[in-house]
């Protein structure tokens, strides 16, 4: 499959571990059902994808499109019924929910990452707090999880996953509970964090506008089995913001399609996803 | 990149914004908690004597079926060092047998929420376990361990481990799935899953079972001291027994209140604090209560 924007992936420089040419995410048709005929559901059909090392992909599709089911697939948490998938680098996954854990603090959270990937102790304490720094948390180490707003949450739920070291990010509509206004500096913190890190990331969302105010390109998928219908490069300077007007016009074009893809459902008989 | 104004500009936004969001009550200082959760069962206990008095008086019932709160508190007051005695080697039993009911409720528990083989196999036994009046058990127990502290110490045990078990069981199964993808995406597998995530996640439910494990301990306690009387041994049930077959009302009384007084203490004082800690540490409770 030939990729007309892998040469424009950014970010390409001499701080990228991998070759330029190995991919960060190679989905090569990938499908996944769940259940057996005559009930089985189709979640995802032959998707293919490639995200280069340092892109920021955003997937958009409406309900049923398997958008969760193909990031859990990325990231091992299941296996395709048919194809391949590749991510070279290390992997997490941030969901919708921050998924912090109750019973421990700001802290312990961020902590516990490391400690699952084998830094010892002494290391740890300092940097967990280089993080919490990171996403502006210095001074919440000792809060718990429902001491914090939803904002706030996510934001630890970043650091975590940061404090992964991972160089693939996933992210399943992080964002999609939050309120606007903190919806929109999250966004800001992201997309600096992004390039600062050079993290390839795979976003997935709903929200038209957000896939365009992120993403170095948008994926739009079909629901009901979840296939690639239609890729968008986003070419508007970075930093964006959700209201720069190339946003808005690109947003457009984009809702048109999904809007045409959602219209084809109207006869269809609804299966859950 | 985003350029070094608009970037100390963010943070100021962010940090602005966490601050509105975290603006709340502050929490009362420790004697105003104290108060507010004492003065109500002050209260209850004042109107309970009231009215144990009033009924004393009405004359409803001679004075030797039911004496007077004074008179059992005298009696309680002069026979103070026994009755502590008696206490003592109660307790002493209670947390022998709790103790055993936790290590085998806790393993039995553990190796049935982790096996689906032993879950239906014994899964439902457990409950039916739960359900069995523990005085039931003394007749067997009896039988297997003649009128010994052992067969006091099987009755509490049967009766409060599988108390402790249904706890660990009913909790590890209502780990949020969210939370174990979450471990699992940190790279906690196996023991690690278990020991980081399902085990704390599962802890509120477990000390449930503990509180309520406890409880089934201290019904069967009393009952065994009751029905089985070891030599030598003037525990609080055995007193509670002799001053029965003496007809000794404010005996009897004054042990009841003993008895009354140390099911709400551990009940309240050690098992109330320990799962208010939990549920206002896992963000279970309002934090102001």
């Amino acid at each position: 499959m030939a990729l007309p924007w892998a040469s424009s992936a950014r970010r390409i420089d001499d701080e990228i571990v991998l070759a330029p040419d190995v991919p960060a995410v190679r989905i090569d048709s990938v499908s996944k059902v769940f259940g057996h005929a005559p009930h089985a559901v189709h979640a995802l059909d032959a998707v293919s994808l490639t995200v280069q090392p340092g892109e920021f992909v955003c997937l958009l599709g409406a309900s049923g499109c398997g958008k969760s089911t193909l990031l859990n697939l990325l990231v091992g948490l299941d296996q395709p019924s048919a194809g391949t998938l590749e991510v070279n680098g290390r992997v997490t996954l941030m969901f919708q929910e921050s998924a912090l854990f109750p019973w421990l603090t700001v802290f312990g959270n961020v902590d516990l990452a490391l400690r699952l990937r084998g830094i010892p102790k002494g290391e740890r304490k300092a940097e967990v707090e280089r993080l919490l720094e990171v996403v502006h948390l210095r001074g919440f180490e000792k809060k718990r999880p429902h001491q914090l707003s939803g904002g706030m949450r996510q934001r630890v739920a970043l650091a975590r996953a940061l404090a992964q070291d991972a160089d693939v990010l996933l992210m399943d509509e992080p964002f999609g509970a939050l309120d606007a206004m903190t919806r929109d500096f999250l966004h800001e913190e992201l997309e600096r964090l992004v390039q600062e890190r050079h993290l390839t990331v795979v976003f997935v969302t709903h929200n038209v506008r957000e896939a365009v105010r992120l993403g170095d390109r948008v994926v739009l998928l079909s629901s009901r089995p979840g296939r690639v219908t239609a890729e968008f490069p986003v070419d508007i300077p970075r930093p964006r913001r959700i209201e720069t007007p190339e946003v808005g016009v690109l947003s457009t074009e984009i809702s048109q399609r999904l809007r045409a893809e959602v219209r084809r459902h109207r006869t269809d008989d609804i299966h859950a996803d | 990149m985003l350029t070094e104004p608009a970037a100390t500009e963010l943070d100021a936004e962010i940090s602005g914004l966490d601050s509105l969001d975290l603006a709340g009550a502050p929490r009362a200082s420790f004697g105003r908690r104290l108060w507010s959760s004492a003065w109500p069962k002050l209260l209850a206990i004042a109107i309970f004597l009231a009215i144990w008095q009033l009924v004393f008086w009405s004359g409803w019932k001679p004075s030797y079926a039911l004496p007077s709160p004074s008179s059992v508190f005298t009696r309680l007051n002069s026979e103070w060092s026994t009755i502590i005695d008696g206490a003592a080697l109660t307790m002493r039993r209670a947390l022998i047998g709790f103790g055993i009911a936790i290590a085998i409720g806790s393993v039995i528990g553990a190796l049935v929420s982790r096996s689906r083989v032993l879950r239906s196999a014994i899964g439902s036994m457990i409950t039916g376990l739960q359900t069995m009046p523990s005085v039931a058990w003394f007749p067997a127990a009896i039988l297997l361990f003649k009128l010994s502290e052992g067969a006091i110490l099987f009755v509490v045990v049967i009766g409060a481990a599988p108390a402790v078990a249904n706890g660990l069981i009913g909790g590890v199964d209502h780990v949020p799935p969210l939370l174990v993808r979450a471990g699992h995406v940190l790279g906690a597998r196996r023991f690690g899953l278990f020991r980081f995530i399902v085990a704390p996640a599962a802890l509120p439910a477990y000390v449930s079972g503990l509180k309520q494990g406890w409880a089934f301990a201290w019904r069967s306690l009393m009952a065994g001291e009751l029905l089985v009387a070891v030599p030598g041994a003037l525990t609080l049930g055995q007193q509670l027994q002799v001053n029965e077959s003496l007809n000794d009302a404010t005996g009897i009384y004054a042990i009841m209140v003993v008895i009354f007084v140390i099911g709400v203490l551990v009940d309240t004082v050690i098992f109330g604090n320990l799962e208010r800690f939990i549920q206002r540490r896992y963000g279970l409770a309002a934090a102001n209560d």
